[in-house]
């Protein structure tokens, strides 16, 4: 069997997201001078702190081979809170931030409660909370912003550490080293990885399904109130809006990173990475003038691009290891 | 309703054909149609005025048929969450029949905007088939594809020009209560029941549904099948669009909010509670209907006793849930008596 250098590599998640992006930078770069600007860098980073948040969100559920509609209904929540906390209660902004994450966490977890003690498929139970969880949102702000955000929190929204990287990133780049301690270090990570593998298998094998269940939906919904927050930090007001566009970009990233949609096999750093890509087409689109309204269309052929491409790959991985 | 139930040999045939209704989704469904009527009739003001009954109608005949379009898709164990995308796609294309260039005659453009929904839910079908993908994720992306393309041709800018006779359907009123769109949605899911129940593609429809390989094995060819079931829910999807069109009297891009997700529920609801399996093979045509009505009155009710709009979709997300899990319990209790 021929064996190239590159190998063991190609059969790694992250390698191929990775030349994607270097040649994108390198493309977009060669076109237009200002990409790698600081301004540019702070902008695309800002977008991918929160972006990453999103797919990570998506990504624990896609893990034990269910999926999650309700993510964006669950940050719009955990934003409006947070800024709403602020404003109307005047609560400090650690308080508010701590309570609006606690209201993703429970959200999370009564959507894993549900799916594992109903056994009501995840797809309706998640497309049920996110029209609960929409009209809580709806219904307590009546459609209109809290525009009250305390200035210091409009400053730690803007601030950076060093250079152009926004303080933002800071609690994404926590989520990602802590999902990847979680899910390949830690028991409980591994049991949410067996249970999307194979549920019956995991079961059999004395893992607690529904408290796994439980525990991967409280996680998704605790980085999607995440999301929802720095959303608010970032934009310096709390749209009820916020969240509603998330849909797509969840399931684009974690795909594009190779994980597979049945469950138990999914990576952190390519999920990054594909959110770096969509992150990078998206500014492309931009700085060339191209129609943003194109970004639906690009987004949606990177999905069906991705997909087709994991398919391939695991094709030929079963063909290669069937020769061996 | 279309299938015979997976319950059978109950010893006394037809005490078990009564008890068996009376256990139904249907029966449920009426049942709570008729309370919840009762209540906001007495308690909602100006719910039974001839106005308010011929809205209702309306907008009911317009769930039941975004329901229905949904449904075609359940039938083969998928789902269709381009629904809203292909559906507003298509109104924008009879809009531009209508226009300047072309200016065809209305019912021409008709004919051609649901062409093209079925063209649409072609490519859905087509990609479910080659690539073997959950049809989940083929329908996601293809949501966003149709979306934006749809808004990138139309600069996001509504059709206004729409010919009086045709806007007249959504207007016109046959004896005071019932809306022609109405008539148009009877007609559709008594042409969907029969070919469920009577015709070789329907059956060959829920066969290829219910266990893809053993029809494949006894002769059907299932990957053809599925896309025309896709091509059936892309048709009805466009019809669903284009009745709002002559409800509203305009084309409009967000008629559907972002991305078409506006639909997702009402498409969804009407099916779940009218009791078509998700898993595929069963369908319920008439149950798919009294979910959306009940949905649309609930709805109205609702908007009636001043609860607040945005309240509204909170509500409907609890029906569903209470929805699913009584008719996971009503199983339950099938099973338990069928075993005992």
């Amino acid at each position: 069997m021929k064996q190239s250098i590159f190998s063991p590599f190609l059969r790694t998640d992250w390698f191929g997201p990775l030349v994607v992006v270097i040649l994108a930078m390198a493309l977009i770069q060669s076109f237009s001078p200002q990409f790698l600007s600081p301004f540019n860098i702070q902008v695309l980073l800002l977008a991918i702190a929160v972006n990453a948040l999103v797919a990570y969100s998506q990504m624990v559920i896609i893990a034990i081979g269910q999926m999650n509609l309700s993510i964006g209904a669950i940050g719009g929540l955990a934003a409006i809170s947070f800024a709403g906390m602020m404003e109307v209660w005047g609560l400090p902004a650690p308080l508010a931030a701590t309570l609006a994450l606690a209201i993703g966490l429970a959200c999370g977890a009564l959507n894993g409660a549900l799916i594992a003690f109903s056994g009501i498929s995840a797809f309706v139970v998640t497309l049920a909370t996110l029209s609960i969880f929409k009209g809580i949102n709806l219904g307590i702000t009546r459609a209109e912003p809290f525009y009250g955000i305390p200035e210091g929190v409009k400053q730690f929204g803007s601030a950076t550490i060093l250079g152009p990287v926004p303080v933002l990133i800071l609690p994404t780049l926590v989520a990602a080293l802590g999902l990847w301690f979680l899910l390949f270090r830690l028991p409980a990570g591994r049991c949410i990885l067996a249970v999307g593998g194979n549920e019956h298998a995991a079961e059999l094998s004395g893992i607690s399904v529904p408290r796994t269940v439980i525990l991967a939906h409280a996680i998704s919904g605790l980085l999607a109130a995440c999301a929802g927050v720095l959303v608010v930090m970032r934009l310096q007001v709390g749209q009820p809006s916020i969240g509603d566009d998330w849909l797509i970009l969840s399931f684009a990233a974690p795909v594009i990173g190779g994980a597979v949609l049945a469950g138990g096999h999914v990576s952190v750093a390519a999920t990054a990475l594909g959110v770096v890509i969509v992150a990078l087409i998206t500014q492309a689109l931009v700085l060339f003038s191209i129609d943003p309204f194109l970004v639906q269309v690009v987004m949606g052929a990177l999905i069906l691009i991705a997909v087709g491409l994991n398919r391939l790959r695991e094709v030929r991985f079963r063909a290669g290891r069937g020769e061996v | 309703m279309t299938s015979p139930d997976t319950h059978r040999g109950g010893s006394t045939q037809e005490s078990g054909a009564l008890a068996r209704f009376l256990l139904s989704n249907e029966f449920g469904l009426i049942l709570l149609a008729a309370l919840f009527a009762t209540v906001f009739g007495m308690m909602a003001k100006g719910f039974t005025s001839p106005f308010n009954l011929f809205t209702l109608g309306r907008g009911a005949a317009i769930n039941m048929m975004i329901g229905l379009s949904m449904m075609t898709v359940i039938v083969t164990g998928g789902l269709n969450l381009a629904v809203g995308a292909i559906g507003v796609s298509a109104a924008m294309v009879f809009g531009w029949l209508l226009g300047a260039p072309l200016g065809l005659p209305w019912p021409l453009a008709f004919v051609g905007a649901l062409a093209f929904g079925a063209g649409l839910g072609f490519i859905n079908g087509f990609a479910v088939v080659r690539t073997g993908l959950h049809s989940f994720i083929i329908t996601l992306a293809t949501m966003s594809i149709f979306f934006g393309v749809m808004v990138f041709l139309t600069r996001a800018e509504a059709f206004r020009e729409i010919p009086p006779a045709f806007t007249a359907l959504g207007k016109m009123k046959l004896g005071t209560y019932f809306s022609p769109l109405l008539v148009v949605t009877v007609v559709v899911a008594l042409g969907l029941s029969w070919l469920y129940r009577f015709t070789t593609l329907g059956r060959e429809m829920l066969a290829a549904g219910a266990r893809p390989e053993a029809a494949e094995l006894s002769g059907i060819r299932v990957r053809r099948i599925f896309v025309y079931c896709h091509m059936l829910s892309g048709a009805l999807a466009a019809l669903a669009a284009l009745m709002l069109v002559a409800r509203n009297g305009a084309a409009i891009p967000s008629m559907a909010g972002q991305l078409g997700q506006d639909w997702l529920l009402p498409a969804f609801l009407g099916p779940v509670l009218g009791g078509t399996l998700l898993n595929g093979g069963k369908v319920s045509v008439l149950g798919t209907c009294l979910g959306a009505f009940l949905v649309t009155m609930l709805t109205s009710g609702l908007l009636l006793m001043q609860v607040g709009d945005f309240w509204v979709q909170t509500f409907l997300g609890l029906l569903l849930l209470i929805a699913v899990m009584m008719d996971r319990l009503r199983r339950g209790y099938l099973a338990r008596r069928n075993l005992a």
